[in-house]
C-alpha cells in the first residue's frame, strides 16, 4: 500500500475518500478541503474526523453551552475556568481544587468492565493534567430496570470496573448515585467525577509554547485499542448490532496509570514542564493539535518515534489510537534530561516525538515524508458548529397534564397502608441501600476521607494542619427533567448544592455531565436547550460558576431516548473538616426538625414511579432563593456547632430521609407529623428545598431563630429515641427491620 | 531520638503515605524506602504497606518479592527486625516465605471494603503488645484477595504456637481459613494482616482509633530495646 502523503494528496485531488464511514458529513468534508486547499491525506482525514466528532467538538451543544460563560456569576474563586482540561477553584490558604465530571456511557454498555474502568482512568488524567494530585472519585450511574437480565450483565461489570481501576489507583470513591429506569436499559450512563488538589502556583495548562521546546510522549506504548472509539462509539446511536463493536473499546491498566500519576507529580514538583495534555479521546490527534492550537501555533512531530505495542499499526491508526495511560508534555531542552531521569526512576517510557515551531502548522512526518500539514486551530478549536433545530414536543403538554393527583393514582391512607408503602419504597431499587456497590470501592485510601456515601456529600480533608477540606456531591433526576427540562436541571443543581451544604461546606463551583438522546431529534434538542438554560440561570442565581463538564449525546436505543439526565456536581469548601455535619441519628433526646415547605408534590416522585409505574405532571417547585438561605443556615449551623446531624430530603420524601438517618446512625426516633398535612403527603412528598436536622435540646431555639430570621419555615417533627422509627399514631418499624429491608435488595438482585 | 520505621514504596503501593502517617501519629520517625534500594538506611523496623505492587500481576506480591529492597527486608527480618505487612504487604511476606500460607481471591469474588470487627488473639508479637489478649477492635478491611489459606497442619501449628495474631469476628468477610486475619512468624517479629490498622488512627477519618496500637506496640518495644 502506498503512503498517502500530503504530496500525494495534492497530486490526486479526485481520489474517493471514506469520509462518510469516518462519521463526517459531506459539508464537513468539503470544509476540510477548503481549509487545506486540497483534499486531506488519509492521516489528516483521520484527525479531522475524530476531532470534529460530536464527542470532541461539541458541535451540537456549543451554542447552548456558551450560556455557562455568558451567565457566569461573578466569582473570586475561579482560577481556571471552562475550556481547559478541568476548572480550578481557589479554596483559600494557598490551596486550589480542580474537579470535573465526564461520561463513558457507550463503551460501558459494550464492555462494562473496561468501559467503566477507562472512564475513571480518563477523568483522573484530566485532573492530573492540571497539575493536581487526584484525591477522590464519585460515580453517578444509571441502569435499566434492576431486574432486567441485561442490567445483571452491565451493573456488576461497571461496578467491578470502577472498583478495579479506582481502587488500584489508590483513589477513594466517596459518592455517586445508582438509579434505575427502563429508558437506560440499552444505554446505561456511567459518569465519573474526579477531584484533585494543588497549590495555587502549581497549575499546569495544555499549551505548547516556546519555539524549540520538545514534545514528549510518555506513559504506555501505543496499541491498536480504541481506534475510532470517539467517532464510532460516542457519536452514533446504538442499533440492534451494538455489542459487535467491542474492538473500539479501550483497555485500561490501572497500574500503569498509578505509576504515571506519581511520575507526573514528581515532574510537576520539579517544575519541568511548560504545558501538558493527556491522551484520551482521539489520542495523539487531540493532544498534538490542542497543545499546538493553544500555544505558539506550530509543532513538528516525527510519528515514527512513537513507541508501539503493535509494530504493524499504520500512521492513521497511531494518530487515532486511544490506548490509555499516555501523556504528552512540552519540555524546555534544558529540562529534558531531568524529565527523562524521573521517568526512568518510575520505569515510565518517555520519548521525544517532536518540537514546538513557529510555522503556525502542525506537521507530522512518517518514514521521512510529510503526512499531515494543517493549521492546528482548525482541527482542535475551529470545528463545525451546528444550530440544531429544536422544538417542544407536542406530547409534552399531555405529559404535564397527567399529574399524579389523588384522583389519578390511589394513595395509601390507613396506618397499615402507609407502613407497607414505606417498607416497599425503602426496599425499592432506587432507594435501597447501595452497600453492595459501594463496598466494592475503597473509601479509606489516602487517609483523608471524612465523609463518604451514603452521606449526602463526600468530604475530603485537603490540609491536615488546618483541617481545610472540600465537599462534593453529584445529583440528577431524569424523571424531573423529562417532565420539565428547565426545572429538572435546576432541581439537580439545587439538590447537589443542598447536599454539599448539609455537610457544612459552602458551595463554590459546578461541573456537569449532560446526558441526552440524539441531537438530531428536535424534541431531544429542546430538552437539551431547556436544561442548559435552566442550569445556567440557576448557577447565576446561586452564585456558583460552571467550571467545566461534558456533553454526552446519542444516548438512545433506536428511536427511544433516555430520560434527559443532566448530572450536576457541586464542590464546596469547609474551613475545618472536624466541623462537618454527619447524617446519622445519634444521641437520644435530641430534637429532629424539618426545615422547608412541604407541598402535595408527587410528579416524577419515587412513589409514583415505583408503586404506579407513572410518570406525569410537573416536578417539585424550584425556589433557588430558598436553597441559598437553607445553605446559609446549614453552613452557619455547622460552624457554630448547633447541628448533631443533617440530611437532605429528596427521593422518597421525609420518610426515606428519616429511614436513612436511623439506619446510618443505628438509632430510632419518635416522629410527630405536622398536623396541617395529610400523613401521606407529609411522609412521601418530594418537595425541594428541605432538610432534616438534629439539634441538641439546648440549641433548638437558637437554630429555629436562625431559620425564622431568614423566613425559612422550621417545624419540630420528633425526637431521637429508642430502636424504632415510631411515627406516632400511625405505625412503628424497628430500625433493624428497616436496615434489613434496605440492605437485602441489591444482594438479592446481583448476588 | 524516636525510633525510625521504614515504609517501603513499591510501584503500585497505595497506602504508603497512610502507613507513614500512622507511624508519625504513634510517635515514630518515618524513613521512606524505595523498592530499588538495596539497604534499609539504618531503620529500626519496616512496614510493607497496602496496594497493588507491580500491578499485582502474576500473583499478589509475587513480583515485589524479587525487588532489591525485599532481599534486605528478608535478611533483617531473619535477624529479628520487626516487620509489619499490611494487606499487599502481608501477601508479599507470604510470597517471601517469611510467613506461611497464601492469600487467595475473596470467596465473594468481589473486592470488599468494610469496617471489620476483629479480635486480637496474640499480644506476644512486636506489633500487638499494646493490646489486651482477646481485645475486640474495629479496623477497615479492603481487599480483593484476602482469603487466607494454608494446609491443615500449618493451620494447626499456627494455632498451637499462638501465631494467629488477629481473627475476624462475625461473618467471615473473605473466606479465610479459621477466620484468620493476621499471623506472625515463630519469633513474633514479623506480622502480616489483611485489615488496615493504619486507616484506624484518627477518629475523623477512620471508624475508630483502634489501629494505633500496632504502631505504638513496635515503638514501645524499640524504645526499650
Amino acid at each position: 500500500m502506498t503512503l498517502d502523503t500530503v504530496a500525494v494528496a495534492a497530486a490526486t485531488p479526485d481520489l474517493d475518500q471514506p469520509w462518510a464511514a469516518l462519521g463526517l458529513k459531506e459539508d464537513e468534508y468539503r470544509r476540510i478541503r477548503e481549509i487545506l486547499g486540497r483534499r486531506p491525506s488519509s492521516s489528516e482525514l483521520a484527525m479531522y474526523s475524530v476531532m470534529w466528532s460530536e464527542h470532541c467538538s461539541y458541535k451540537s451543544s456549543k451554542v447552548h453551552l456558551r450560556q455557562f460563560g455568558e451567565k457566569a456569576p461573578p466569582s473570586d474563586a475561579l482560577l481556571v475556568g471552562m475550556g481547559e482540561n478541568a476548572g480550578v477553584v481557589d479554596i483559600g490558604q494557598g490551596w486550589a481544587v480542580t474537579f470535573k465530571i465526564e461520561s463513558h456511557n457507550h463503551p460501558s454498555y459494550v464492555e462494562p468492565y473496561q468501559g467503566a474502568a477507562t472512564g475513571v482512568g480518563g477523568i483522573v488524567r484530566d485532573i492530573l493534567t492540571m497539575g493536581a494530585r487526584p484525591v477522590a472519585i464519585l460515580d453517578p450511574l444509571r441502569f435499566g430496570p434492576a431486574d432486567a437480565a441485561d442490567t445483571r450483565r452491565v451493573l456488576p461489570g461497571v461496578v467491578a470496573g470502577i472498583g478495579g481501576y479506582g481502587n488500584c489507583l489508590g483513589l477513594p470513591t466517596v459518592g455517586g448515585e445508582v438509579v434505575f429506569d427502563p429508558t437506560y436499559l440499552g444505554n446505561p450512563l456511567v459518569n465519573a467525577l474526579c477531584v484533585g488538589t494543588l497549590r495555587h502556583g502549581d497549575i499546569k495548562l495544555a499549551k505548547a509554547s516556546g519555539v524549540g521546546n520538545l514534545v514528549v510522549l510518555f506513559g504506555a506504548k501505543t496499541g491498536g485499542d480504541g481506534i475510532g472509539g470517539v467517532s464510532v462509539l460516542a457519536s452514533e446511536t446504538f442499533d440492534a448490532d451494538g455489542p459487535a463493536k467491542r474492538p473500539s473499546v479501550q483497555v485500561g491498566d490501572p497500574f500503569t496509570e498509578k505509576v504515571l500519576i506519581e511520575c507526573c507529580l514528581e515532574i510537576f514538583a520539579a517544575d519541568l514542564v511548560g504545558g501538558i495534555q493527556d491522551l484520551g479521546g482521539a489520542g495523539l490527534s487531540c493532544a498534538t493539535s490542542e497543545l499546538a492550537s493553544a500555544g505558539s501555533g506550530g509543532m513538528h512531530v516525527v510519528l515514527d518515534r512513537v513507541p508501539l505495542r503493535d509494530p504493524t499499526l499504520s500512521p492513521e491508526e497511531i494518530l487515532m489510537s486511544e490506548s490509555q495511560e499516555r501523556m504528552c508534555a512540552v519540555v524546555e531542552p534544558r529540562h529534558i534530561d531531568a524529565f527523562l531521569r524521573i521517568c526512568d526512576r518510575w520505569d515510565v517510557t518517555a520519548t521525544v516525538i517532536g518540537e514546538v515551531t513557529d510555522s503556525g502548522r502542525l506537521v507530522i512526518e512518517w518514514r521521512g515524508e510529510v503526512i499531515v500539514d494543517v493549521p492546528p486551530r482548525t482541527v482542535a478549536h475551529e470545528g463545525p458548529v451546528y444550530e440544531r433545530p429544536f422544538a417542544r414536543p407536542a406530547a409534552q403538554d399531555a405529559l404535564q397534564a397527567d399529574g399524579p393527583t389523588a384522583g389519578r393514582l390511589a394513595r395509601p391512607s390507613s396506618p397499615e397502608e402507609l407502613r407497607t408503602t414505606l417498607l416497599r419504597l425503602v426496599a425499592s431499587p432506587n432507594l435501597a441501600a447501595k452497600t453492595w456497590v459501594t463496598s466494592q470501592y475503597d473509601r479509606y485510601v489516602q487517609g483523608n476521607t471524612v465523609l463518604a456515601q451514603p452521606d449526602d456529600g463526600g468530604v475530603i480533608r485537603v490540609d491536615p494542619e488546618s483541617g481545610l477540606g472540600v465537599a462534593v456531591s453529584t445529583d440528577g433526576n431524569g424523571r424531573f427533567t423529562r417532565l420539565d427540562p428547565y426545572a429538572g436541571a435546576q432541581l439537580a443543581l439545587a439538590e447537589a448544592y443542598r447536599n454539599v451544604a448539609v455537610t457544612g461546606a459552602r458551595p463554590l463551583a459546578v461541573t456537569n455531565c449532560l446526558n441526552f438522546g440524539s441531537p438530531e431529534d428536535p424534541g431531544v434538542m429542546w430538552q437539551f436547550a431547556e436544561a442548559t438554560r435552566g442550569l445556567a440561570d440557576a448557577c447565576l442565581q446561586l452564585g456558583v460558576p460552571v467550571t467545566g463538564g461534558n456533553v454526552s449525546f446519542y444516548n438512545q436505543t433506536g428511536d427511544v431516548a433516555i430520560l434527559p439526565t443532566p448530572v450536576v456536581g457541586v464542590l464546596g469548601v469547609i474551613d475545618d473538616v472536624a466541623r462537618r455535619t454527619p447524617m446519622g441519628l445519634g444521641t437520644p433526646g435530641e430534637s429532629i426538625l424539618l426545615v422547608g415547605d412541604t407541598r402535595d408534590e408527587f410528579g416524577g416522585s419515587e412513589w409514583a414511579h415505583d408503586v404506579h409505574g407513572h410518570l406525569g405532571g410537573l416536578p417539585p417547585t424550584v425556589d433557588l432563593e430558598r436553597e441559598r438561605q437553607l445553605a446559609e443556615i446549614l453552613v452557619a449551623g455547622s460552624r457554630d456547632g448547633l447541628l448533631s446531624a443533617a440530611h437532605d430530603v429528596a427521593d422518597g420524601g421525609l420518610a426515606q430521609a428519616l429511614v436513612e438517618m436511623a439506619v446510618r446512625g443505628g438509632a430510632g426516633a419518635r416522629i410527630v407529623l405536622p398536623e396541617d398535612l395529610d400523613p401521606f403527603v407529609a411522609l412521601f412528598s418530594e418537595s425541594a428545598g428541605r432538610v432534616v436536622v438534629v439539634v441538641p435540646r439546648s440549641e433548638e431555639l437558637r437554630f429555629s431563630d436562625m431559620c425564622v430570621a431568614r423566613h425559612v419555615p422550621v417545624v419540630r417533627v420528633g425526637v431521637v429515641d429508642g430502636t424504632a422509627l415510631d411515627v406516632q399514631g400511625l405505625f412503628s418499624v424497628e430500625v433493624a427491620e428497616l436496615r434489613h429491608a434496605a440492605e437485602a435488595t441489591f444482594p438479592a438482585l446481583f448476588g | 531520638m524516636a525510633p525510625t520505621v521504614g515504609v517501603v514504596t513499591f510501584p503500585g503501593s497505595l497506602d504508603d503515605r497512610d502507613a507513614a502517617r500512622a507511624v508519625r501519629l504513634a510517635g515514630g520517625q518515618v524513613v521512606p524506602l524505595w523498592h530499588k534500594d538495596t539497604h534499609l538506611m539504618g531503620v529500626d523496623a519496616v512496614v510493607l504497606p497496602g496496594g497493588f505492587s507491580y500491578g499485582d500481576y502474576l500473583r499478589c506480591g509475587a513480583i515485589a518479592r524479587f525487588s532489591p529492597i525485599m532481599s534486605a527486608v528478608v535478611g533483617a527480618a531473619r535477624e529479628g527486625m520487626p516487620v509489619l505487612g499490611i494487606c499487599n504487604g502481608f501477601q508479599i511476606l507470604c510470597e517471601s516465605h517469611l510467613l506461611p500460607g497464601a492469600l487467595t481471591r475473596n470467596d465473594s469474588l468481589h473486592f470488599v471494603c468494610r469496617d471489620q470487627a476483629l479480635r486480637i488473639e496474640s499480644t506476644a508479637t512486636a506489633w500487638t503488645s499494646a493490646y489486651v489478649p482477646g481485645q475486640e477492635v474495629v479496623v477497615p478491611l479492603k481487599n480483593g484477595e484476602g482469603g487466607y489459606v494454608a494446609d491443615e497442619r500449618t493451620l494447626d501449628e499456627l494455632e498451637a504456637e499462638g501465631r494467629v495474631v488477629v481473627r475476624y469476628l462475625g461473618a467471615n468477610p473473605n473466606g479465610s481459613r479459621r477466620a484468620i486475619a493476621g499471623i506472625a512468624n515463630a519469633a513474633g517479629n514479623v506480622v502480616g494482616l489483611m485489615p488496615h490498622p493504619e486507616h484506624a488512627v484518627e477518629s475523623l477519618t477512620g471508624p475508630t482509633t483502634d489501629g494505633l496500637g500496632f504502631f505504638t506496640s513496635v515503638l514501645e518495644r524499640l524504645v526499650h530495646a
